[in-house]
């Protein structure tokens, strides 16, 4: 679904990214690990068009998606979350989702400047779909609560809700839980657990092991900016060169060797 | 009554008519700062719209109608051009670029005599706006606007304010929609222009400088920004304050400049706060 080929990014003489490449397939969870620094945001980055790459190809339902802009990425159907939640603080939990569905919503100029009823249906629809996507994080029933009085958890559930009202076929999740409790890790990983299964396909980047094991059918792993390994969890857990990246070499090893 | 009305009428109408000019120029900057853009060229706008309104009624004899679309149209064809490189800026820096722009605008209209009169300005204007003219066209700014604001469009401004980047992930497309900001407010701008001109005799290019581009946004953030009634209620405001204070004499823009700074100072969002007047209104009920 998304391709990945030796794609490179470097911001002056520093490399970010060297010759990544990997294929998330479609209706499968999809993960991307690494420790801090390694370049997951970036990889994000440059999928959504916010940067561009220095090499390589991104093709997305075979197309390309280097050097289209953020807008025409998100209309081709790829939604995504922040790490540093970017949702739209003062207004409220369904003004928040509506705005996702910008594009999704046509209308011409009379309809709205005199309140046709093919203005007034579509902008109903809207609505009933924006309650139904914050009833899937379950917070339907602070709709009308401003954005920024959320607590942080329920603010990332809410830009989940937002990122799916744009009606993706591939979802990017930016680590979806940083910062949770462990309670409500657990809830959020039902809830993605849930998207997956009504069909979405789902690409995350996350920090937390029991989260990615528990939901990710498929890891690939990113250490200073390449691919080390990719492979179902298990094969992840146990390769001797993931653990070495996570938690390092014993200086005795290395003498040894 | 009515020999009541004459009288006030007689003395106040420009008065009265001017608040309603000055709405419009309120409003027209309150909907680029809805999108997040802090653009000062709407005095520039103003004065383009009103030169050319007045050059179409006094060299060319055009009718009134056609003088008010010339005075709309140029303003916003000036904008669609300068909007591309501007409007890649944000913050301060749109701000100088575009008040930049106004000192470009009237130092070409004090340069280019043979059109515009130079530093005498326009006189002998034709008195052609009449007070339902300034009634009909604040009128259907404040509707456009305010179906604008409950359309997708209005939506994408406002995300477009708290966070871009976000707005262009959610597939709004950023820059036009902050052209179209831009573009409709310089719009605005011109038929204030163009009302004023034919209201004023006579217009001079010291009108649409930097003072005036202040006073447009003093209005506005004045009467405050989260609705439409902020800007027309700051626009009533900064211009009749003047002229209640003139018993003051000396001391009126002084007396003026405190007032303003302590509705500022103790009033950060402005006048018209619907989240404050809602907590007042809760707290008066206890």
């Amino acid at each position: 679904m998304l391709t990945l080929t030796n794609v490179s990014k470097r911001f002056g003489g520093l490399t970010v990214l060297q010759d990544v490449s990997f294929t998330v397939p479609q209706g499968k969870v999809f993960g991307l690990i690494g420790p801090n620094g390694a370049g997951k945001t970036t990889v994000f980055n440059l999928i959504t068009g916010l940067l561009e790459p220095t090499g390589g190809g991104i093709e997305f339902d075979g197309a390309s998606l280097v050097g289209v802009p953020p807008h025409r990425i998100t209309r081709r159907g790829l939604g995504r979350t922040f790490q540093n939640i970017r949702i739209f603080k003062e207004m409220t939990l369904i003004e928040n989702v509506v705005v996702g569905m910008h594009a999704h919503l046509s209308y011409g100029l009379p309809s709205w400047l005199f309140s046709l009823p093919d203005f007034r249906a579509r902008e109903k629809r809207a609505r009933d779909r924006a309650h139904e996507l914050l009833s899937w994080v379950g917070l339907d029933a602070k709709a009308h609560d401003i954005a920024d009085n959320l607590s942080y958890g329920d603010q990332r559930k809410l830009e989940l809700a937002r990122a799916l009202a744009t009606e993706p076929k591939l979802l990017l999740l930016d680590e979806p839980v940083a910062g949770m409790n462990s309670g409500e890790k657990v809830q959020l990983m039902k809830v993605v657990a849930d998207i997956a299964k009504r069909g979405f396909t789902v690409f995350m980047i996350e920090h937390d092991m029991r989260f990615v094991m528990g939901l990710c059918e498929r890891i690939a792993v990113l250490n200073f900016g390449k691919i080390i390994a990719e492979g179902a969890p298990d094969e992840i857990k146990n390769n001797p060169t993931v653990i070495e990246a996570y938690l390092g070499r014993e200086d005795d090893e290395e003498t040894a060797a | 009554m009515m020999e009541w009305f004459d009288g006030f009428w007689s003395i106040y109408s420009n008065l009265v008519l001017t608040i309603g000019i000055n709405a419009l120029l309120a409003l027209s900057i309150w909907l680029t700062l809805s999108c997040g853009l802090l653009a000062m060229a709407n005095a520039a706008f103003m004065g383009v719209g009103a030169y050319t309104a007045a050059i179409l009624t006094m060299n060319f004899g055009a009718p009134f109608p056609l003088a008010l679309a010339g005075g709309i149209a140029a303003p916003t064809l000036l904008a669609l051009v300068i909007g591309g490189p501007t409007l890649r800026l944000s913050g301060v820096y749109l701000a100088m670029a575009t008040l930049g722009f106004g000192e470009v605008v009237r130092v070409t209209i004090l340069n280019a005599e043979s059109v515009t009169g130079g530093a005498l300005g326009l006189n002998g204007i034709p008195q052609l706006t009449e007070w339902w003219h300034v009634v009909a066209a604040l009128v259907g700014t404040l509707l456009i606007l305010w179906r604008l604001r409950r359309s997708r469009i209005g939506r994408a401004f406002e995300a477009i304010k708290e966070d871009d980047v976000a707005a262009s992930l959610m597939g709004i497309a950023v820059r036009s929609h902050k052209m179209l900001a831009f573009a409709l407010g310089a719009a605005i701008a011109g038929l204030a222009g163009a009302l004023n001109a034919h209201l004023t005799f006579f217009i001079g290019p010291s009108e649409y400088g930097f003072d005036r581009a202040v006073d447009i946004l003093t209005m506005t953030i004045l009467g405050g920004t989260s609705a439409l009634t902020g800007p027309v209620l700051g626009a009533l405001i900064v211009t009749v304050l003047p002229e209640l204070l003139r018993g003051f004499k000396d001391f009126r823009t002084m007396i003026n400049g405190a007032i303003l700074v302590i509705i500022v100072l103790f009033l950060p969002k402005g006048l018209w706060d619907p989240q404050r007047l809602r907590q007042l209104v809760r707290r008066g009920a206890h």
